[in-house]
């Protein structure tokens, strides 16, 4: 038997600066095993639930992702809108569908982007993020935050999105379109992408059905589940979209997965909008009495597939018990067939192909100069800031030129 | 087919290891089982009925260890929870993984966790603090006075 060498990745991913540790045991080039080490930064978070409130429970949950950050939110409140039986207005069920898939959107385009990134393509990388860039905006106009929108509430949404909003988000959306027609035809016509991705990283039918993969990762290999369909909840029922499937299963059938996506996302909040015009305005939200003891299952589907929130309530103000399972808990586990006897380079592109949420974004309090040792900007001065340019783009409407 | 109707049948298939139905709200249901019973039950929604295994939740209350094991029917829209209690001394139960692949990290995250012990799993050892945490310390057990 030949001596394995021990390559890791991490524990601080060099490109998707998050904190995970993958070992690679390789033979030369090519991957023989692979381990995961995880809990670099274990948060306690279903713990933490059990001392907050329904309410505060919200802002938790929404910290456990950066980039998908209203989709724990939304799968809470549809477990604990399951558990007390209330009934969402309708123009609060757009509202909440048009958060989450312009957020589908900005997240997809933030994985193309770091696709090109992992294979070198660093052109991609640049075109995707700055065409993801005015979606941020349009979050900063409708809610007043980039990431962690705070929109959601038990019984509806915080924030409502106004008559004047709906031309800038309808003119982003046929802007967004020409510039995904520009990624597909950049990443499904260029040879170099086709030799780094076509065969790479393979997951059949059946390992998607053992591991239970989720979301993109099992629509890819012709898994076609898709909590929206499956499973109806907010607006999506009473709109019309596709689910989007591949059968490869490589990580060339993945981006055509995402690529796709987006089209349909964008198709599908243009009828929300279309929906918001016939609802009353102000109309976003329900009156919430108390929480019944009982059990309540919530699940959505975020950009990376399935998020599932199990509340069990015992009659109090905060949760007995909150399970939550999000998409990469089950999609990371299956680069066990993805990557072993891969080269090293594939199995970078593998592990990213499902892509993997691996904990949370920082966020920044302060602004310190290297070299002087001083503050730059303290955090009151960085909230001033931010406000300042919110209100600019309240006023301008959102994108870049 | 009706959640009550496709319960139904769970319940004339394996009689005496159900313990109980608990129909919630929308394409939801609780049924207990009998912890010896789990495996055969299991096996028959992944393997017959098509059912994937989404994740389980342990709990520890004052009846002991509670685990819901989640299954989803996607071409339903029905989440089937199979629910059982562990004795609180020395609680254990046996292993799905060896079914499929989809439980592994769950169960060793409970392992972990709450101290349950699951017979014949292919690999239990910690899953997040892996030789940075105390054996036989779990920090999701509860203290019941």
């Amino acid at each position: 038997m030949s001596k394995k060498t021990l390559i890791p990745i991490g524990p601080y991913h060099p490109l998707q600066e998050e904190p995970e540790l993958f070992k690679l045991w390789c033979d030369g080039e090519i991957v023989r095993d692979i381990k995961w080490e995880t809990g670099y930064n274990h948060r306690g978070i279903e713990k933490l639930s059990e001392s907050k409130t329904y309410d505060q429970v919200f802002f938790l949950v929404e910290r456990i992702c950066g980039i998908c950050s209203t989709s724990h939110p939304f799968a809470f409140a549809n477990a604990v809108e399951e558990i007390a039986g209330i009934e969402v207005t309708d123009r609060a069920k757009y509202i909440r569908t048009i958060i989450g898939e312009l957020e589908r959107i900005h997240s997809h385009l933030l994985w193309v982007g770091l696709a090109g990134h992992f294979l070198g393509y660093n052109t991609v990388f640049m075109w995707a993020w700055k065409y993801r860039e005015p979606l941020l905006d349009l979050f900063e106009m409708i809610t007043g935050n980039r990431n962690s929108y705070a929109m959601f509430k038990v019984g509806g949404v915080r924030r409502d999105i106004e008559a004047e909003k709906i031309p800038v988000i309808r003119k982003e959306m046929a802007a967004v379109r020409k510039k995904i027609d520009l990624l597909t035809g950049a990443v499904m016509d260029d040879p170099v992408i086709h030799a780094r991705t076509k065969g790479v990283g393979i997951l059949t039918r059946q390992d998607v059905l053992d591991y239970a993969a989720v979301g993109p990762t099992a629509r890819a290999s012709g898994v076609a589940i898709d909590i929206r369909k499956d499973d109806p909840y907010a607006a999506y029922p009473l709109v019309n979209w596709k689910v989007i499937t591949a059968e490869a299963g490589d990580v060339f059938a993945k981006a055509e997965v995402r690529l796709l996506e987006m089209y349909e996302s964008a198709y599908i909040i243009e009828q929300c909008l279309d929906g918001l015009e016939k609802t009353s305005e102000e109309d976003i939200t329900v009156k919430v009495k108390e929480i019944p003891e009982g059990a309540g299952t919530g699940r959505a589907e975020a950009p990376r597939g399935e998020v599932f929130h199990f509340v069990v309530s015992d009659g109090s103000n905060s949760p007995a018990r909150h399970k939550i399972r999000a998409p990469s808990y089950v999609n990371i586990a299956t680069f066990k067939k993805s990557c072993i006897g891969q080269t090293i380079a594939d199995a970078t592109i593998s592990l990213a192909a499902v892509d993997p949420c691996y904990c949370c974004t920082e966020r920044m309090a302060a602004a310190w100069d290297i070299r002087s040792g001083q503050k730059v900007l303290n955090a009151n001065e960085l909230i001033e800031l931010s406000l300042k340019r919110t209100a600019e783009i309240r006023k301008t409407g959102a994108g870049h030129e | 087919m009706d959640t009550e109707a496709i319960v139904n049948k769970l319940i004339v298939r394996f009689g005496s290891d159900t313990l109980g139905i608990d129909l919630l709200k929308g394409r939801r249901a609780i049924v207990s089982v009998r912890p010896t019973a789990l495996t055969g039950i299991a096996g028959h929604l992944y393997r017959d009925e098509g059912y994937r295994f989404v994740i389980a939740s342990a709990l520890h209350t004052r009846k002991g260890f509670e685990i819901y094991y989640h299954f989803s029917l996607d071409p339903e829209g029905l989440v089937l929870s199979l629910h059982v209690v562990l004795d609180s001394e020395k609680p254990h139960i046996e292993s799905l993984s060896n079914m499929f692949s989809a439980s592994n990290w769950i169960e060793r995250e409970m392992h972990e966790l709450f101290g349950i012990d699951f017979l014949n799993h292919p690999n239990q050892e910690k899953l997040l603090s892996e030789g940075n945490w105390a054996d036989d310390v779990y920090p999701y057990r509860k203290e019941f006075k």
